[in-house]
């Protein structure tokens, strides 16, 4: 049996790397985002030796571990999966892929799971220059993580230091693979994306517990802090993803004519920029085309007067090197998901903007009647990440390593039943996490400070004995 | 002794697996013993409360694993993963639940909240305890793979009465090193102490004989752990006579001893296992030409030598401060301390 209800299991092996890394990727840029405004905010604690700040640290602590658990066990997944689903992926590339994979092990995950687990458990039982020390461990380790795991992907777009043996792509030179430009570009850009996704996050539950008078010294800071994050943040992200469009003419072209739903390489001297359009695979043109001339050219050159090629000619271009075959991406969802990206980077950087110019007016604790849409920020980000991720990955089909391995000849030899049942599962338990996660969340971070004696129940911490008083003679 | 690098990180895997083994199996352990031991809710959060602070950086050791295999032996990675799909997939799902499950449990202090937790974390960790034991005894007796890795079996192929019995082996004796670990970290005082150790000596007498049983039919049924010549029976044997330990330390009321014991069964089997199946990393019951071997399926020499490089300034260091994450929570956990928060939602059935 190859196919059930008409897929095959690489169709479903597909449709699971998809959902269970989108899934995850909901998670990571908070993690990292996240941990480094907490970060910022226990140095700010720290340094004025408030008790305020401390319980501020405290409560944003709390919700950083709800959402953390989540994106540890869903990082589990995804390395897992390369062996399960993508056997000729690993034997193809496991000299080189999983390295950074293994020193994003050994780097990160233990320094990330181990000292958050002493900066929150540890509270009261460590000096405080150790916790400081803890939650900036975590910050560096979450960045560290990215990083690898940003330098593997990017091989996969881009392959560098390398050489083919036995049909095997063999690691020739590791520094070429960590610098590889493709790798630092990007972590530039999701680094800087990342921390939107916190300081949206923290923007919001400030500005609700400030409209509500609630502890306002307090999320006036927490504000601030945000604030000024989310601006470099979204000033940062479309810096480089302008930089990263501009890359991509040269190493993916097939991609960036796909961000651009461009068929025809353009007769004229210069390339225009569609701002709307209804591509079409079948036909290999666009429905519906409205589009902006010289703008594309600004784009990709930062001249007016140059051209990219077109989908039409690289597929021949293409076919005549790689053999016959489809090497389109499916090109609306790229370019559609694209825009959104772009679009929603757009509105991050306006409203960061609109709430600086309120802050230099000094209305900070009022939030004005961009309220509602600052509460709802949160999203924007997530939904930036999700479009990214879809824009960059389906532009990159029909290959899995650009140039190298098609995604065809990486899947393992499984029964489509197996696949569909893992998929199904996988699917429950997530929608079931993602719906808790938001659910403990929001709930959480309604219910604001509290002194300590009334704190919200947390993770497990039962008290510890003190120094000195130890029950039991062999411990 | 000549070794070379890709036998030098085949042992880098074997240590991984036995460290988390020996990490992972503790809290696994207590995760099963919850509901047998604990009878109020401040019990169950002291129960927890033992292996809070580590559980998270224990299971890190088993992203390394599988991350060193990767990185090292791509084709033994496919090919186990592939042919073990279900079992890992279960053990994955399992991975999460008891993750969310320690993480969210404390959350909402509501009976019916906690009771769905306490119910997927006992689920979550008898899955991998049992599923762990399967793939071992698979990977020791080899699985029907073909040219360049490839599977060639059904899902089914894994399971038969004799990775059945390698599961309930490893199930026990996690349970077993869990109770030793409750000994060491519970108020020596308390019921809850009282009786973990009753439990200990009861699973310590489970263990035992789905061990030795486990070991009599891999040696003398299924002429396994053949590749030993002379010394077969050393590792085996080590791991049998620990269990006559771990019993008189039990008896002798030696706590510490007790979980040394239940740790070194938990090293010297697993050291077996690996051992075996040099120098083969997974054997086809297809036939010798197929069989994954520690230098065909090795990554090339570049890369290795890099991983070496990085494991040594890396894995000391993480030890290192893993032992200090160990001695930051080295006190007892007390039941008074783990008293019952405000509640938030109201506590409609208790």
């Amino acid at each position: 049996m190859n196919e059930i209800f008409g897929f095959s299991a690489l169709d479903l092996s597909r449709f699971q790397f998809a959902t269970t890394s989108i899934f995850h990727y909901f998670f990571v840029p908070f993690t990292v985002g996240f941990a480094f405004l907490i970060a910022v905010l226990q140095t700010l604690a720290y340094r004025s030796g408030s008790a305020r700040m401390e319980n501020l640290t405290r409560f944003f602590g709390h919700l950083f571990f709800i959402n953390f658990a989540v994106g540890v066990v869903t990082g589990i997944v995804q390395e897992f999966q390369f062996g399960m689903n993508w056997q000729g992926f690993s034997n193809f590339v496991g000299n080189i892929f999983g390295v950074p994979l293994a020193l994003e092990v050994l780097m990160a995950f233990f320094l990330e799971s181990t000292f958050l687990g002493i900066w929150w458990f540890g509270k009261g039982r460590i000096p405080a220059w150790a916790s400081l020390a803890c939650i900036w461990i975590v910050s560096i380790g979450t960045m560290i993580s990215a990083f690898w795991i940003i330098i593997a992907n990017a091989w996969m777009q881009h392959p560098v230091g390398f050489e083919i043996k036995d049909g095997r792509a063999v690691m020739t030179d590791f520094s070429a693979i960590v610098f590889n430009p493709k790798g630092l570009e990007w972590s530039a850009h999701i680094l800087t994306g990342s921390l939107t996704v916190g300081a949206f996050f923290v923007l919001a539950v400030s500005a609700y517990h400030l409209r509500r008078r609630h502890e306002v010294e307090s999320f006036r800071t927490s504000f601030k802090v945000a604030l000024v994050v989310a601006l470099v943040g979204s000033l940062g992200v479309t810096l480089s993803g302008h930089e990263q469009g501009q890359s991509a003419v040269r190493d993916q072209p097939m991609k960036y004519a796909a961000f651009s739903a461009l068929w025809d390489t353009p007769t004229g001297n210069q390339m225009p920029e569609s701002l709307l359009a209804l591509p079409s695979n079948g036909l290999r043109e666009n429905r519906l085309e409205v589009s902006v001339p010289y703008l594309g050219s600004f784009l990709a050159f930062n001249n007016f007067n140059q051209k990219a090629q077109g989908l039409n000619e690289l597929q021949r271009e293409y076919a005549a090197k790689y053999g016959p075959g489809d090497y389109i991406p499916w090109v609306w969802p790229v370019y559609w998901s694209f825009r959104v990206m772009v679009g929603l980077g757009g509105v991050m950087l306006l409203v960061s903007l609109y709430y600086v110019w309120r802050w230099r007016r000094g209305k900070l604790d009022d939030p004005g009647r961009l309220y509602p849409l600052l509460l709802a920020m949160p999203l924007a980000p997530h939904l930036a990440n999700f479009s990214g991720f879809i824009a960059t990955e389906m532009g990159r089909q029909p290959w899995i390593v650009q140039g190298l391995l098609r995604t065809q000849d990486a899947v393992s030899n499984l029964s489509p039943l197996t696949v569909l049942l893992s998929l199904v599962a996988f699917w429950i338990v997530y929608l079931t996490l993602i719906s808790l996660d938001v659910f403990l969340l929001t709930r959480t971070a309604r219910a604001g400070i509290h002194e300590p004696d009334v704190e919200t129940p947390s993770v497990p911490s039962p008290e510890y004995l003190p120094e000195g008083q130890l029950t039991g003679g062999r411990s | 002794m000549n070794i070379d690098l890709p036998t030098l990180w085949f042992g880098v895997v074997a240590l991984t697996f036995t460290i988390y083994f020996f990490l992972e199996g503790f809290d696994f352990g207590v995760g099963l013993l919850q509901p047998f031991l604990a009878r109020r809710e401040t019990e169950r959060r002291a129960m927890i409360g033992t292996v809070g602070p580590f559980w998270a950086a224990n299971e890190v050791w088993i992203i390394l694993a599988a991350g060193v295999i990767f990185a090292a032996f791509p084709v033994w990675y496919g090919a186990l993963m592939t042919a073990l799909y279900p079992l890992f997939a279960l053990i994955l799902l399992a991975l999460i639940g008891r993750g969310v499950a320690f993480e969210y449990r404390a959350e909402i202090d509501h009976r019916r909240w906690r009771l769905f937790w306490d119910v997927t974390s006992f689920i979550c960790n008898a899955l991998p305890a049992f599923l762990w034991g399967v793939i071992m005894t698979n990977m020791v007796r080899g699985l029907p793979i073909g040219v360049g890795g490839r599977f060639q079996g059904t899902p089914l192929d894994a399971f038969d009465l004799f990775s059945l019995l390698g599961g309930l082996a490893t199930l026990s004796l996690f349970v077993l090193h869990g109770a030793t670990f409750l000994l060491l970290r519970l108020e020596t005082g308390s019921e809850l102490y009282a009786r973990a150790r009753a439990a200990a000596l009861s699973f310590g007498a489970a263990a035992t004989v789905l061990v030795l049983l486990f070991v009599y039919v891999g040696f003398v049924r299924e002429e396994l752990f053949k590749s030993f010549g002379y010394a077969e029976w050393i590792f085996p044997a080590l791991a049998a006579l620990n269990l006559g330990l771990i019993w008189l330390a039990l008896t002798v009321k030696r706590d510490a001893l007790a979980f040394v014991a239940t740790g070194l069964t938990i090293v010297a089997s697993t050291a077996t296992i690996f051992l075996s199946l040099l120098p083969n990393v997974l054997p086809s019951t297809l036939g010798e030409t197929y069989t994954l071997t520690v230098q065909n399926s090795a990554s090339e020499p570049y890369t290795l030598r890099l991983l070496t490089w990085v494991g040594v300034i890396f894995l000391p260091l993480i030890i290192g401060y893993q032992a200090w994450n160990y001695y930051v929570f080295r006190q007892r956990v007390t039941e008074s301390g783990a008293k019952p928060s405000g509640s938030v939602l109201p506590d409609t059935e208790a």
